[in-house]
């Protein structure tokens, strides 16, 4: 992985990376993102219940559900976007990302947003150039090299393959890209800062099956990569992008595991029914 | 049920009827408005434009109030200015019983001086202040009850009549602070005037702007403020401008609050003419409305006070009006490059 030497370190030993983590640490090296009896409120509306589970590093999870399940929820709660919402909190357990508790004091979460990148349901480039909405996330933690800028630039482009589609016109606005080329934009967006996870919120919920295949073709080379953790409507889609799956039903975590065990051969009767469109 | 013809004729007819008050209603608004136009333009317009190149009177443009001096000289009806008339004087040696009419020779360039620097200042203030607030109620405060309290205070504000604002000024800049009438006073009171006005429409532009935008910036590990400041702010500014062009409108058109804190009735010296420029900030200065209030209402009237009151309401409509339509002009150029 490429490494930007004048970025500051973000969280440098709170959060190690996954690849120069000590190897005393109790973390076994396949758990990047570890949720454990995990409750969590909106006020006193409880929208998740003792949730567990471990998110595998390099590979892809999806949530699914039917609506208002919490998926969405949980995966806010791991870049800790849900601190923007008032009364909203989590009301036990815990969520450790590379072994350290991302809830703790000492974690700043602006450090925590950097590492753990978001791409949101609905697609949401800034109105400027395509240029500054890659090089938004380098110039806001210090990055002033023009270089260096150019260089992520590029490397992120051609990450979310968009780079071929955008190189001639990087100075025009982004706002005048098509769904599809805006959504694989703020996947670049996400990747120039360089994050160890990349949460995905129900990404291709508004693109036609041109840009849904092309997104989904992207998580597949992402993967190598980055730890993604999507959240998703689509069980079809569920069932080619992602390695894992953790089926949510009204705040509880239903049942998790490998996606081919879940869509051939379920433990649970709840999942079974949903995923063969019994209900949902 | 079926309606029988007559229902149906007075139906109509009632319908005409509501129709046409509405119609009349409107016409006579828009009377209202083309006779004090008209007015103003053709009465101001002969003291502002002349008949011969260069068609405007660059006099009542560029100089400063002067007396008017009117008498009659081998029966020829002399209108003079306290400067040519004295000019006048030493080259002939007749006694001539001449009337004098106070500020009605000469312009009113310091009038215009005045009203451009206390508009910029006073807007600069509330700008700065306004914008802080709402930056604050809109992206920091949480929704209690304090900030509810809050917020009504400032709605309240805006009810608030410019004449309280005037002697508020007065008694605190003026007085309290001992900064005296002077331009920082009528600054600060002005400011304070508009600025219920600029924080509620701040809030609206501040709150207009998407909210994925600042949660996108906030994902990329922005601060909040880095959030505001790059991402939330540019895209709020021209409406919190479009505000600001009603605010210009009220600032250069309030006698009330300046009357007390700012503006002088006649004052011989530019505003740059200060022994140090720290006395800038605290000069009284000349200003349009408060000279058309005091040529209107301080001196005797005549024809020659009409001329000057005209003149001077002419160009002060048009300023505003000139204000306003470059605001516009810069609302429209930065919406055009900012839709989403």
């Amino acid at each position: 992985m490429v490494s930007l030497i004048d970025m500051p370190q973000i969280l440098p030993q709170q959060l190690p990376r996954q690849n120069d983590r000590p190897a005393e640490e109790a973390e076994p090296a396949t758990v990047m993102i570890d949720v454990r009896d995990l409750d969590f409120a909106y006020g006193s509306n409880q929208v998740l219940h003792d949730v567990s589970l471990d998110v595998p590093p390099q590979a892809v999870t999806a949530f699914i559900g039917p609506s208002g399940c919490g998926k969405t929820t949980l995966l806010r709660c791991i870049n800790r976007m849900n601190d923007l919402i008032e009364n909203a909190r989590i009301t036990r357990g815990a969520i450790h990302l590379g072994g350290i508790d991302i809830n703790a004091p000492a974690v700043d979460v602006v450090d925590l947003r950097r590492r753990v990148g978001m791409v949101f349901q609905k697609s949401n480039p800034f109105p400027k150039s395509i240029y500054e909405n890659i090089s938004y996330g380098l110039r806001i933690a210090g990055v002033n090299k023009r270089s260096q800028i150019d260089e992520a630039v590029e490397r992120s482009l051609r990450g979310a393959a968009l780079w071929d589609e955008v190189k001639d016109r990087l100075d025009t606005n982004a706002l005048g890209l098509s769904g599809g080329q805006q959504q694989r934009l703020c996947i670049a967006r996400a990747l120039a800062v360089e994050p160890d996870v990349v949460l995905m919120d129900e990404p291709c919920s508004a693109l036609d099956p041109i840009a849904t295949a092309k997104i989904e073709e992207l998580i597949q080379e992402l993967k190598t990569q980055y730890t993604i953790v999507i959240v998703t409507h689509n069980m079809q889609q569920a069932g080619r992008v992602s390695d894992y799956t953790g089926f949510f039903y009204l705040g509880r975590l239903i049942e998790f595991g490998p996606t081919s065990k879940i869509f051939t051969n379920p433990a649970e009767k709840r999942t079974e029914d949903y995923i063969t469109g019994r209900f949902g | 049920m079926i309606a029988t013809p007559s229902i149906r004729r007075r139906k109509r007819s009632i319908e005409r009827i509501v129709f046409w008050a509405f119609r009349l209603g409107t016409y006579f608004v828009l009377l209202c408005a083309t006779y004090i136009f008209l007015d103003i333009g053709i009465k101001g317009g002969r003291t502002v434009f002349t008949k011969t190149a260069p068609f405007v009177n660059l006099k009542f443009l560029t100089e400063p109030p002067q007396t008017l001096y009117v008498f009659d000289y081998q029966g020829k009806k002399m209108e003079l200015s306290h400067r040519e008339f004295r000019a006048w004087k030493a080259t002939h040696k007749e006694e001539v019983d001449a009337t004098s009419v106070a500020y009605s020779a000469g312009g009113i360039w310091p009038c215009i001086v005045g009203t451009a620097l206390l508009v910029i200042g006073s807007m600069t203030v509330a700008l700065f202040i306004g914008i802080s607030a709402a930056i604050y109620l809109s992206e920091y405060s949480r929704d209690t009850r304090f900030i509810h309290f809050i917020r009504v205070a400032i709605l309240n504000l805006a009810g608030v009549p410019s004449i309280v604002f005037g002697l508020f000024g007065f008694g605190l800049f003026v007085i309290f602070f001992g900064w005296n009438v002077s331009l920082l006073s009528g600054w600060f009171t002005l400011g304070l005037m508009v600025l219920p006005a600029i924080i509620t429409a701040s809030e609206e532009s501040l709150r207009a702007v998407p909210k994925g935008l600042r949660e996108g910036s906030l994902a990329l590990g922005a601060t909040k403020w880095q959030t505001i400041r790059k991402n939330v702010l540019p895209y709020a500014l021209p409406g919190i401008l479009t505000s600001s062009i009603l605010g210009i409108a009220r600032v250069a058109g309030e006698t009330a609050p300046i009357m007390f804190t700012a503006a002088y009735a006649m004052r011989d010296e530019m505003p740059w003419q200060v022994s140090h420029w720290t006395n800038f900030f605290f000069q009284g200065v000349m200003a349009l409305p408060y000279h058309i209030y005091v040529v209107s209402s301080k001196i005797p009237q005549n024809e020659y006070t009409e001329r000057v009151q005209y003149g001077t309401a002419f160009v002060f409509l048009v300023l505003v009006m000139l204000i306003a339509l470059t605001s516009i002009l810069l609302r429209e150029k930065q919406r055009r490059r900012l839709s989403w």
